[in-house]
């Protein structure tokens, strides 16, 4: 991976008045914010709010009503998860969804499935062009290791492995990918002050050293505070505020959605 | 044999003689990287130039702080080569006691591993004013890092090859200059009392005793060792520097503390150094996993484990064992001994060191046993390691072996060990009071330990000598021995031992809340918590078999003999640093109890049946509570004394 200096620039990603409903539950209405490239970006809101959906509009799983996605300048049609994967955005989960019985390196030798060119029969094989891709690929996934640190359970079968380390191991395999994009929901969710600490240093890691963009989902105020360039926040699928931490945190209306205004 | 003097020409002479064979490995990115003894010899040349480009001048102190690292090491005898001194530190030690090195050995010159040490470094700047440049390993997140007295490695060997081509003979000059008397390494000892103190080593000291245990032991450069212990300790530079270079074998530097055990098993040394905590831990977790294996596995594992005890040290040591126990023993290693040493990473050991405190002797058994020749050694810092070594086949586990090579060894009037020999430190630094008091004109070394010479000539280390004293009939009394033996017991957790000016020995105990406690649910014993569990008659009855099993083996030993515990009792609560009992590494603080538990201790020596004790406690949350028991004192047999040993003949 190639170092990339931290400079926030261009939106990657624009949102325009995106709306999505299930039957009667209008889950985002109207909801329009951009990401720009290198930033981090959060997104927060009490439950409900309408967080993860917008997540999972943005990699193409859920497909709103109304409104369009534009990805490095172009307009997204018919979307899937593997085609958001392949243009670079990729995703962890509020619950970990890791394969248990696999060991990490292989768990995050995955997130590399999508790079390999090589043909199922030199695969099967293990021969020729098949082996000299997986050994570059491999190489990758070692120095993912090393960044996040976890050489120690390179070995060992994740359903083994503390949730701590479980998020740890979804983020290396996101990173596997070499996202443009990574979306994170809740990756603290769980965690321990010690973890959350590690976890908030590997996040600005990967933004710092990679330049990758980070949108992320998180409950944890303080955390979200430190870490994001930008806030957008929701409550009930509508937009309440959109800005720099310190915009966000001096704004009435977020303020009133978390103390709990009453909703007419 | 040779003419190299010191480190830096002896690498030169490494890199002629053994140029291709491997002389170090790390692993990196999952892959072990190797390099050469003729890459090494590149890699110092080029840093050695790159930090006199930097401004280091002879006779400049470097501190290298960090986990074993290739380069870390590499940065020695770089430093050596150009007449400066390396002064490894401790790398989890905190800013402050980093800043009392740093600033006392007065270093202008820093080498630290990664953003961590280097943080800690800029932290401790303004304290030091010394300090001027930093090096450092790592590049991870030193992106944002922009002063000027920060360099990177790479950075500064690229310098040292363009100065090193400016001035092509600066190089080779630097080295033929060294010589066997000049500073090769300035260590600091942590010291429980006071401030650390800089011992000041020189080549002929450390390449002596390197050498000298080498021949003894006839290592040579196919050996394998994993460098693991913190560089700042003088083990590791004896046995993964200075042996590195004396031998030529090859040292194996982890991927990162935490994958010490999975790289063991990757490298299968043939030599390695634990103290007996380590090997405590492997036997605990040995015996843990076979808990969980199946009946058969058990079974076969108990029985060949049985046979291993009885014949295996036997076997090990090259004495007569019969023949059916002999092909048992093949078929054992075949089924349990081989697979256990190659899941342990223990499958090429040739020769295994413990040292640092004593070992118990069924953690010493079970490894020797099993054919791994595990050996105890005494030594310290003022002596370049080596003072005493258990010799091949002769190994008497409580004794910590006889004289190593050109080590001269004998027992003051006062009982305290002293020691002279070719690695007798040269000084403190700066420190002429402390080097005075330590080491007398003649060149003897007061070791601070009390000890005596076995009749098989073995010395036998019993105490630290300020804690030895004598019972009221001249008896010899050492209450850290015989604590150890008694917390070798699983059952018993801490001992303090009194005697001192009284008539007899007795002790207070400290039963092990998880081992005594898996041992009341196995037998249906219900209790309420540590106190009830400490006052049933059941685990007194227990705890006074092993005090009694104590008693044996003290009334064994002609000088100990006398010193058998008489009466004992089992403490309401467990000593605790919080309380002040125990200082934060677990040791006993033993004038504080004797004051804090007066009146039990009064009670041991009246013949009463039991003590009242009230006590202050501090719970975790830093409320304080009182705590009253009433403690049962409980008499142990002892038994006759045996008497000295005559010499054969």
């Amino acid at each position: 991976m190639t170092e990339h200096s931290k400079k926030i620039g261009d939106p990657l990603l624009k949102v325009d008045n995106i709306s999505l409903g299930f039957g009667g539950v209008q889950a985002l209405s109207n909801i329009s914010f951009e990401i720009r490239e290198h930033e981090i970006l959060a997104i927060i809101g009490p439950n409900g709010a309408g967080k993860t959906s917008m997540l999972n509009v943005i990699n193409g799983f859920y497909h709103p009503q109304q409104g369009t996605i534009t990805f490095r300048g172009e307009v997204r049609r018919a979307m899937r998860p593997y085609i958001a994967a392949r243009q670079g955005i990729a995703r962890t989960f509020q619950n970990v969804a890791l394969f248990k019985g696999m060991s990490t390196l292989d768990n995050i030798m995955t997130g590399r499935n999508l790079r390999m060119q090589s043909n199922f029969f030199w695969q099967i094989l293990h021969y020729g062009p098949a082996r000299r891709e997986e050994i570059e690929h491999r190489r990758r996934v070692e120095e993912i290791i090393d960044f996040l640190e976890i050489q120690a359970i390179r070995r060992v079968p994740v359903g083994k492995l503390p949730y701590g380390l479980q998020k740890r191991v979804e983020l290396a395999r996101a990173l596997a990918m070499e996202p443009e994009l990574l979306l994170l929901d809740e990756p603290m969710a769980g965690m321990n002050v010690e973890e959350k600490e590690d976890m908030s240093r590997f996040i600005l890691d990967v933004n710092e050293q990679f330049g990758t963009t980070i949108a992320l989902i998180e409950h944890d105020m303080g955390v979200v505070m430190d870490i994001s360039d930008r806030v957008v926040v929701l409550d009930y699928g509508r937009k309440l505020a959109d800005g720099t931490p310190d915009e966000v945190r001096g704004n009435q209306g977020v303020i009133d959605a978390y103390l709990g205004v009453p909703h007419e | 044999m040779t003419a190299a003097d010191t480190f830096p020409k002896l690498l030169r002479e490494n890199a002629a003689r053994i140029g291709g064979r491997p002389a170090c490995r790390e692993k990196d990115m999952g892959i072990w990287q190797s390099w050469t003894w003729t890459q090494i010899a590149d890699e110092v040349r080029a840093l050695a130039c790159g930090l006199a480009a930097l401004g280091f001048k002879p006779g400049d102190r470097i501190v290298i702080v960090g986990d074993n690292r290739p380069r870390l090491y590499w940065t020695m005898t770089a430093a050596q080569a150009i007449g400066g001194v390396p002064v490894p530190v401790y790398q989890d030690a905190v800013a402050d006691e980093m800043a009392y090195v740093v600033d006392h050995a007065g270093a202008r010159f820093a080498m630290a591993e990664d953003q961590e040490q280097v943080d800690k470094l800029m932290e401790i700047m303004p304290r030091c004013a010394q300090l001027e440049q930093i090096v450092y390993d790592d590049r991870r997140g030193m992106r944002n890092y922009h002063q000027a007295f920060l360099h990177d490695f790479d950075t500064v060997q690229e310098k040292g090859r363009d100065f090193d081509r400016e001035h092509p003979d600066f190089y080779e000059q630097s080295v033929a200059a060294g010589k066997g008397s000049d500073v090769s390494v300035m260590l600091y000892t942590s010291g429980t009392t006071g401030k650390p103190k800089g011992v000041v080593l020189n080549h002929a000291n450390v390449m002596c005793t390197a050498r000298n245990n080498q021949k003894m032991e006839g290592l040579d450069d196919r050996d394998e060792i994993l460098a693991y212990l913190p560089m700042a300790w003088v083990g590791d530079h004896i046995f993964s520097f200075g042996q590195n270079y004396t031998a030529g074998f090859c040292v194996n530097c982890p991927e990162s503390p935490a994958t010490v055990m999975q790289d063991l098993r990757d490298i299968g040394p043939t030599y390695f150094f634990a103290p007996p905590r380590i090997f405590e831990n492997i036997l605990t977790a040995v015996m843990v996993r076979m808990e969980d294996a199946s009946a058969i596995k058990r079974a076969g594992f108990d029985f060949f484990m049985g046979l291993a005890a009885r014949v295996g040290t036997r076997i090990l040591d090259r004495k007569p064992v019969g023949l059916v126990d002999r092909a048992l023993y093949a078929l054992g290693d075949l089924l349990v001994y081989g697979p256990l040493k190659n899941t342990l990473g223990f499958s090429r050991i040739r020769l295994a060191y413990t040292a640092g405190e004593a070992i118990g002797p069924d953690i010493f058994d079970f490894f020797r046993a099993l054919g791994i020749n595990l050996k105890q050694l005494y030594g310290m810092t003022e002596a370049s390691v080596f003072i005493t070594v258990q010799p091949d086949g002769e190994i008497t586990p409580d004794a910590v072996g006889r004289p190593a090579p050109e080590v001269e060894v004998k027992i003051a009037e006062s009982g305290e060990v002293l020691f002279r020999g070719p690695g007798t430190f040269v000084e403190y630094y700066k420190n002429p009071e402390a080097t005075a008091e330590t080491k007398d004109p003649q060149g003897w070394v007061h070791t601070g330990d009390a000890g005596l010479f076995l009749e098989n000539g073995h010395l036998k280390i019993i105490d630290r000598a300020k804690d030895v004293g004598r019972l009221t009939d001249g008896t010899l009394f050492a209450p850290k021995y015989i604590e150890n033996k008694l917390k070798f017991f699983p059952n018993i957790k801490e001992a303090v031992a009194f005697g001192a000016n009284r008539d007899s020995a007795a002790a207070f105990i400290n039963i092990d809340a998880t081992a005594m406690g898996n041992w009341a649910e196995r037998n249906n014993i219900a209790y309420g918590g540590y106190t009830e569990l400490a006052s049933n008659p059941q685990v007194l009855k227990i705890i006074k078999g092993h005090v009694e099993q104590v008693n044996r083996d003290l009334a064994r030993d002609p000088h100990l003999g006398g010193s058998q515990i008489a009466r004992f009792l089992v403490l309401h609560k467990e000593l605790d640093a919080d309380d002040g009992e125990l200082t934060r590494t677990r040791k006993v603080r033993r004038p504080f109890i004797a004051e804090r538990y007066a009146p039990l201790i009064e009670a041991l020596y009246s013949g009463a049946a039991t003590g009242h004790i009230e006590t202050e406690v501090t719970f975790e949350d830093g409320r304080k509570g009182q705590l009253k028991a009433d403690i049962a004192i409980v008499d142990a047999d002892t038994f006759p004394i045996a008497a000295p040993l005559k010499k054969a003949g």
